[in-house]
């Protein structure tokens, strides 16, 4: 069971008077800037849960405090107010000792820049941890190895940092901190400074590896794309306040403020909203049983062009067209399964960005859940809407849009 | 009417703070000059032993292992230079002199290290600390190097004492600033670094900062080093031996060839040893381990 963390009313107030400004903040709430001047707040008032193996992501501008909520997570940076929980131990009333123990065995972090050491090879930057966690130099130097190969850097062991390119030096980074064998990793604007394409790559090599490992990641980011594409959960802030937390569909379809949709506008939906979010409900479908008059009759009642058919367990087997349906029934056919074609089936969580590919022809792509049984429609102009305005995009049963 | 001649005639009150400045010196004298004097008798043997180290071997042999240091660390062009150099000495008869000289900045240079180091180290940790170090190391710079003498005579005497004491005091403040300047310039994100894996401020000293800042702290190193030649030859006005008596007693006897010689014999050790410890700077942990890495 990997850890968990809990933060609850954290604030962070840079500047002299910064106990002062918390008080002030804590009895009147309100603006950041009228607290006490001199001051500065960086974190206000934030709280959140990070669960046990999913990757928290948050997203905020620069200044927006994310990178000092960060610091305060492993105790880099002292919170001005407020607790940080791991698991169920209060970090913040930890000692100078007892918080390197915990980082020690609990926590690592990987950094914006890299940060890693120029003066040691590739190998002993990623058995830092090891090392500091005071480990026989054979076992760090295997563990450090394997993390190596994880990642990919099988061969560049005894390379300096400096030789290496900047994605090849951030994978050392994950290494030192992967070899470390912590539960949690916290990662700070970790591909920020890596070019678009290499930056993708490290994306998926970060998802492929949590797959295997499963950590507890806090990641950092203030690309809004990187969010929705990494974070099981994201929170946006905004002057050092959390505005909104929610997995990428929810923030993408229901922006808690102008802020955030502001925000997401320029996000790639169709990477990030998925069949279930677009599909509309089945009300089109009839049982494998029934007579090609009455697939006609649901077309006619539900004004669309096609109706899908389903056997006994719910599941989709087929669709009927109108003009296949109307063929059927003068030849006299009982069922529709002489009328029906083969029908593609999609996944619920599927991005958009795939369905395109997938809605070959005029018929709608039927939608099924992970036990195969149909939960939806998507039309292909269901589809386009859906890279559109964000009102258009959920839960539109629109037969207007059947043709 | 009657006040405003009141007013221009008025000036600030003579400040004794020379006399204050005597008593201390005075008062420290009594009560402590067995201590200065053990001090100094100290430092005498330990130059002494030094340059008696230097010389122990024939003159040619001490000339080879000196272009032999040079070859080593910088090449051989600054091997030939040392070569040549370092007879020239000898064809001065300054060879002997420059020896003690020597030992007397390594001397002075290594107690300068010594102290100069853990005290940059102690104002780049802490701001409080730093504000203090900063106005007495532009103290020490700042006052005129004969001015070390006096205080450094009355408590050490004449000879080898005074002369390392003020050389030490003369030469550190470069040494403490250069390596809190080289401990404070290493990335903040490197020194987070150690701290996400849980190392103690020690540790993140020592294994990181330290050697991050070593180019830095060696040009620190580098700069004891050439103040405190300045200083020892300086100090031959207070009958420290070496190239500063043999200088001193040329300036008083108005002797301009003598002179000459002294003051060329001066530069020789000079380049030497500003090129020497400056290789020594190129020697950083990153460097070393560039070489490391070039060979496997």
């Amino acid at each position: 069971m990997v850890s968990s963390i809990q933060v609850e009313d954290l604030y962070k107030v840079f500047g002299r008077r910064a106990d002062e400004a918390v008080s002030v903040l804590l009895r009147e709430g309100g603006s950041v800037d009228a607290a006490v001047p001199g001051t500065t707040a960086a974190v206000v008032d934030v709280s959140f849960d990070v669960r046990s193996g999913e990757i928290f992501v948050v997203m905020g501008l620069s200044g927006s405090g994310k990178s000092t909520l960060l610091r305060m997570l492993n105790g880099i940076l002292p919170v001005t107010h407020g607790r940080v929980y791991l698991d169920d131990v209060e970090l913040t009333a930890m000692s100078a000792r007892q918080i390197r123990d915990m980082r020690k065995r609990h926590m690592s972090m990987v950094f914006q820049h890299f940060a890693l050491f120029p003066h040691r090879t590739v190998l002993q930057n990623a058995a830092y941890g090891l090392q500091v966690q005071g480990k026989s130099k054979q076992e760090r130097l295997e563990r450090a190895q394997e993390s190596l190969s994880l990642v990919g850097l099988d061969g560049w062991e005894n390379r300096l940092p400096e030789q290496l390119s900047g994605g090849m030096q951030q994978r050392v980074g994950l290494a030192r901190a992967l070899a470390a064998d912590t539960d949690v990793l916290l990662m700070d604007e970790a591909f920020s400074a890596l070019d678009p394409l290499i930056r993708r790559e490290m994306q998926d090599q970060l998802l492929t590896l949590q797959q295997q490992l499963g950590k507890t990641i806090v990641f950092i980011t203030h690309d809004l794309n990187e969010a929705m594409r990494l974070g099981d959960r994201i929170a946006v802030m905004r002057r050092g306040r959390i505005v909104q937390i929610g997995t990428a569909e929810a923030i993408l379809t229901a922006p808690a403020d102008d802020y955030v949709s502001e925000f997401v506008r320029d996000v790639d939906r169709a990477r990030v909203l998925t069949a279930r979010s677009v599909m509309d409900k089945p009300l089109h479908a009839v049982p494998s049983s029934a007579s090609p008059e009455e697939a006609l009759r649901m077309m006619h009642h539900q004004h669309v062009p096609t109706v899908l058919v389903v056997d006994e367990k719910g599941a989709p087997v087929g669709a009927v067209r109108e003009p296949d349906a109307t063929e059927s029934v003068r030849q006299g056919h009982s069922t529709v399964a002489a009328a029906q074609r083969p029908v593609t089936r999609v996944q619920g969580d599927t991005a958009v960005s795939e369905l395109f590919s997938a809605a070959s022809g005029p018929a709608p792509l039927a939608v099924v859940d992970e036990r195969g049984v149909l939960i939806g429609v998507v039309h292909q102009s269901a589809l386009l809407a859906a890279l559109g305005e964000v009102e258009h995009a959920p839960d539109r049963a629109g037969p207007e849009e059947g043709r | 009417m009657r006040a405003v001649p009141a007013v221009t005639d008025w000036e600030v009150p003579r400040i004794p703070l020379g006399e204050r400045f005597s008593e201390l010196v005075g008062w420290l004298q009594d009560n402590l000059g067995e201590f200065f004097d053990a001090i100094s008798e100290g430092l005498d043997s330990a130059v002494t032993s030094l340059a008696g180290l230097l010389t122990w071997a024939p003159t040619w042999v001490m000339i080879l292992v000196f272009a032999l240091l040079a070859l080593w660390l910088r090449g051989w062009k600054f091997g030939l230079a040392a070569l040549v150099g370092f007879a020239l000495l000898d064809g001065l008869d300054s060879f002997g002199s420059a020896m003690q000289t020597l030992s007397l900045v390594l001397l002075a240079g290594v107690v300068a290290v010594i102290v100069a180091v853990p005290l940059g180290v102690l104002g780049a940790r802490s701001d409080t600390a730093s504000r203090v170090i900063k106005p007495v190391m532009d103290f020490l710079q700042t006052v005129p190097q004969f001015i070390y003498l006096i205080p450094a005579v009355i408590f050490f005497g004449i000879g080898v004492g005074p002369g390392v004491v003020a050389t030490v005091m003369f030469a550190l403040a470069p040494g403490v600033r250069l390596t809190e300047l080289g401990i404070r310039q290493v990335d903040r994100e490197m020194v987070e670094a150690g701290e996400a894996f849980g190392s103690s401020p020690a540790r993140i000293l020592t294994g990181i900062q330290i050697p991050l800042a070593m180019p830095s702290i060696m040009a620190g190193v580098n700069q004891i080093i050439m103040l405190s030649l300045s200083m020892v030859v300086i100090a031959g006005m207070v009958g420290t031996p070496g190239l500063g008596a043999d200088v001193f007693e040329a300036t008083t006897r108005l002797q301009l060839g003598a002179g000459f010689e002294y003051g060329v014999s001066v530069v020789i050790l000079a380049i030497y040893l500003d090129r020497i410890t400056a290789s020594l700077s190129a020697k950083s942990a990153v460097s070393r381990a560039r070489r490391l890495a070039g060979a496997a």
